[in-house]
């Protein structure tokens, strides 16, 4: 892996330009202040890596206190607060972000053969939003906290008694959300407008329909939760009485509004994820993506779908029966664009010629973990047993199959997949799968756990699961599976650990990657790793992004290339 | 692409790195804000269905509180917005023709429709103000009949007082209501009628300390007591649907003074209008909202 003499030039490959977009300028400033895509595209990525940090830790304090039956390290308002934290990092600094930001800045431009994003000043300005809601809502922790959970559900978060956490809280999403709306227009209209001759809307690749769907998502969702947080914070601040119904006001309306913006949010978080695994499925298989515009199509029906079945997350808020009977129909249609992706995915593999590398290993690793959570859905879709699994650990493992193993891992293939690109090495595949593997087995042992919990009635949030009023024998039960969650989300963690590690000796005594290392098609593997500051010397060759005969794999440059017997136009790898 | 031959030639200093043509840029820059103006009408689209909602749940409440809106006023400030919309079109097509001098005079003239629409506001808003006409919480009859302020024996709105919900004992008829007998009314039935959530305690406190100094006082329709249950409601969505209006038309200045330090500079001319076109559109929609915003608060 990393004996390989990094110094001696590959002989044979082509003589990698000395200019890249890491060594074009140089100090403090030229990042911190870059307009390069792809430049703000790794700050987002350390970002959101370091508050997936931050957000893991939180989580692994709510694992410690839940292994074994009563208080170990946290009090009850040390547990409510930590778990809120988990949920907010994990969703409005991690997985929302995550894709589009980090990977989407840094490929989406490249894949359109295109110098940078439409808009490079305002992607600078989202991302410095985001650090800005970052640390608003990091920093509540110092002012009081936050005790609500992540949904900040009225009358908790009016009545409470951390106002300083809510505020900070509030202001955090409503900043946060700017920074995904312009970060969404800015991926739109780089679709629209910056497309080379030649690329059709039929010829992107499907992770640019995916980005497009998430931005079109982006945009028309986020001011609502905007305008619903500004509601809050205005009712913290002035007792305004929109939502707190101690001053005439209407909880379940900001529930509405809540899930107005938060249910296409889940889209938000798992289209990119989606999109990422049409791409790693179809190369790693170097067989040409199956039903192409079936997948394409399915990321914007999925993205109209989804702002029209908010109402599935309150079947118990008292809403009216016949709504409730509406939104779980609307519900399960949504399974129907679901299934045509998976089904798609698996008949690319079909007959494919299946490499398993590691961004592989995460794609499949997406589809098992996608499919449970997408039937699991369906029992929470299906009223009647929605009133059994309602806020139980059945809700909490099905919404982490969704985020954690569908969006993060799809995330994690992507970084995989991308790494060579981005830094210009190659990690060790050894220690790369072998990662894989204790993520895939702690996360499942982790959550699949918590199914069983959920079915067997214990309660989200709950800070401890004995008691005088407990019966032993349930104590027991979920004592058990408890300790076995607690100790796989450790095995997890200690995958992640393991990543951190190789990825960060690649960036120091990894071997050089070569342009193309996983014989992708579209045009980011046409330009050199690391690309050049304009990303294309010369105009890239544009072509079906999923036609690999073209290439070849070049044993000594350890990449593919342009096949030798066809045509080689300038510009082609 | 022809992005080698066109960055050494033929590329102005207005056109970015990244785009082939000044064409391909304005467009770019067009449809952004377009999307962006999506997103403005979805961030009042919040408000609006608020809006529904509560007049669906409350229309006493609109229909009374609408009463102390000045339809006068509202409807100057309309003219003056819709006005102002008119210059700013002007100054766009006057920067598309390179006419400096009616660029700079339409902006003026946009100022000026702004800062007047924002003046009268403020008289609107100073004179509920001073009628103790605040929402939620802090509507009280009147501010000078205020023993302290809201910081400090005050319940702060929020702070674990829980009122309960009862119902209004006194239903009141349709027909004193003043509304039409054929409308279903639902009474609010969330705290009884004359008492805010924090007049709970307010009125304790006048009831036994303060009994002489209300009777002192001229008693305004809002002091009464057959006044709606509930009548700040009004006032919230009133003043959270216009003030966030009135800080997209305090934004519109923002831009419309950089625009004019841009005019005065001479950035603008017949090929690179971009950002006198864009604000432009973000003026109108400020103008359209208030459109909507003004029969929905000042006539029905």
């Amino acid at each position: 892996m990393t004996t390989i003499d990094t110094t001696k030039p590959t002989p044979g490959a082509e003589t990698p330009p000395v200019d890249n977009y890491l060594t074009h300028s140089t100090g403090i400033m030229s990042w911190l202040g870059t307009l390069d895509h792809k430049r703000i595209g790794v700050m987002y990525l350390v970002s959101i890596l370091t508050a997936f940090f931050l957000g893991g830790m939180f989580a692994m304090l709510l694992r410690l206190e839940l292994m074994f039956p009563g208080e170990q390290i946290l009090s009850q308002d040390q547990y409510n607060m930590a778990f809120t934290l988990h949920g907010v990092i994990m969703v409005f600094l991690v997985i929302i972000p995550s894709v589009p930001a980090s990977l989407g800045n840094f490929v989406l431009p490249i894949m359109l053969g295109a110098k940078d994003v439409a808009f490079p000043r305002l992607n600078l300005f989202s991302y410095y939003l985001w650090v800005t809601g970052a640390v608003l809502a990091v920093s509540s922790i110092f002012f009081g906290g936050v005790d609500t959970g992540w949904t900040l559900y009225v009358p908790y978060s009016t009545s409470g008694t951390q106002m300083n956490g809510i505020l900070l809280v509030t202001f955090a999403v409503f900043v946060l959300g700017f920074s995904s709306i312009f970060t969404g227009i800015n991926f739109i209209v780089t679709i629209h407008r910056l497309r080379p001759p030649g690329m059709t809307w039929f010829r992107m690749p499907l992770f640019l329909w995916a980005i497009y769907a998430t931005g079109i998502l982006q945009v028309m969702a986020t001011p609502v939760i905007g305008i619903t947080v500004a509601l809050l914070a205005v009712e913290r601040l002035f007792g305004i009485g929109i939502f707190d119904p101690a001053l005439g006001g209407d909880p379940v309306l900001f529930q509405h509004f809540f899930w107005f913006y938060s249910h296409p949010a889940v889209y938000i978080m798992i289209l990119p994820g989606m999109g990422i695994i049409s791409e790693l499925i179809s190369v790693h298989s170097h067989k040409h993506i199956f039903g192409y515009k079936f997948i394409a199509f399915s990321s914007v029906a999925i993205a109209i779908f989804s702002f029209i079945v908010w109402g599935h997350h309150m079947f118990l808020s008292g809403q009216s029966p016949l709504m409730n009977v509406v939104f779980s129909a609307i519900t399960f249609s949504v399974a129907i664009p679901s299934a045509v992706k998976v089904f798609n995915w698996l008949a690319t593999l079909y007959k494919g010629s299946i490499s398993f590398n590691t961004p592989m290993l995460y794609a499949l690793s997406f589809l098992v973990l996608f499919t449970i959570s997408g039937l699991t859905g369906l029992h929470l879709g299906t009223l009647a047993t929605d009133i059994h699994l309602h806020d139980t650990y059945f809700v909490v493992a099905h919404f982490h199959y969704t985020m954690m193993g569908g969006a993060l891992i799809a995330m994690i293939g992507g970084i995989h997949h991308w790494w060579p690109k981005i830094t210009g090495r190659m990690y060790s595949e050894f220690l790369g799968r072998i990662a894989c593997g204790l993520i895939f087995i702690g996360f499942n042992l982790t959550f699949f756990t918590q199914f069983m919990l959920g079915s067997k009635g214990m309660p989200r949030r709950y800070h401890d699961y004995a008691g005088d009023n407990w019966n032993p024998t349930v104590t027991e039960l979920f004592g058990k599976y408890h300790f076995w969650s607690s100790i796989g989300s450790f095995v997890m963690a200690a995958g992640f650990f393991l990543i951190a590690f190789y990825l960060l000796h690649s960036l120091f005594r990894g071997k050089k990657a070569p342009a193309n290392p996983w014989g992708g098609r579209s045009l980011e593997w046409q330009c050199a790793s690391p690309p050049p500051h304009d990303n294309f010397s010369e105009p890239p060759h544009v072509g079906d992004p999923y036609d690999f005969t073209v290439l070849e794999w070049d044993e000594q440059e350890q990449g593919y290339h342009w096949r030798h017997d066809l045509k080689h136009e300038p510009g082609e790898a | 692409m022809t992005t080698t031959a066109s960055t050494t030639h033929d590329h102005p200093d207005f056109l970015a790195h990244h785009w082939d043509t000044p064409k391909q840029q304005f467009e770019a820059g067009k449809l952004g804000m377009w999307l962006f103006l999506a997103t403005e009408v979805l961030l009042f689209g919040g408000l609006f269905v608020g809006y529904a909602v509560w007049r669906g749940n409350h229309p006493e409440l609109f229909k009374f509180g609408s009463q102390y809106l000045d339809t006068t006023m509202g409807a100057i400030n309309t003219v003056v917005l819709i006005l102002s919309s008119l210059t700013m079109a002007w100054a766009v097509t006057c920067a598309q023709r390179g006419n400096r001098k009616g660029l700079i005079i339409g902006l003026l003239l946009t100022l000026a429709g702004a800062g007047g629409f924002l003046g009268i506001k403020y008289f609107e808003y100073s004179h509920k103000f001073n009628e103790g006409w605040f929402p939620g919480a802090y509507f009280y009859d009147k501010p000078s009949d205020r023993s302290h302020t809201w910081d400090d024996n005050l319940p702060v709105p929020g702070a674990g007082q829980l009122v309960v919900p009862v119902p209004d004992t006194e239903a009141r008829s349709i027909e004193e209501l003043g509304l039409p007998a054929d409308i279903l009314v639902e009474l609010s039935t969330v705290v009884p009628p004359g008492q805010g959530p924090s007049g709970l305690e307010e009125l304790a406190l006048t009831d036994t300390v303060h009994t002489d100094d209300h009777a002192e006082h001229e008693m305004h329709a809002l002091q009464r007591e057959d006044r709606p249950a509930n009548a700040h409601m009004f006032f919230n969505i009133y003043f959270m649907m216009t003030g966030l209006h009135g800080l997209h038309v305090l934004g519109g200045v923002g831009v419309m003074i950089w625009l004019l330090i841009g005019a005065v500079k001479g950035r603008f001319n017949e090929k690179y209008f971009t950002p006198v076109d864009l604000g432009g559109l973000y003026w109108h929609i400020v103008d359209l909202i208030w459109i909507f915003l003004f029969p929905l608060f000042y006539l029905i």
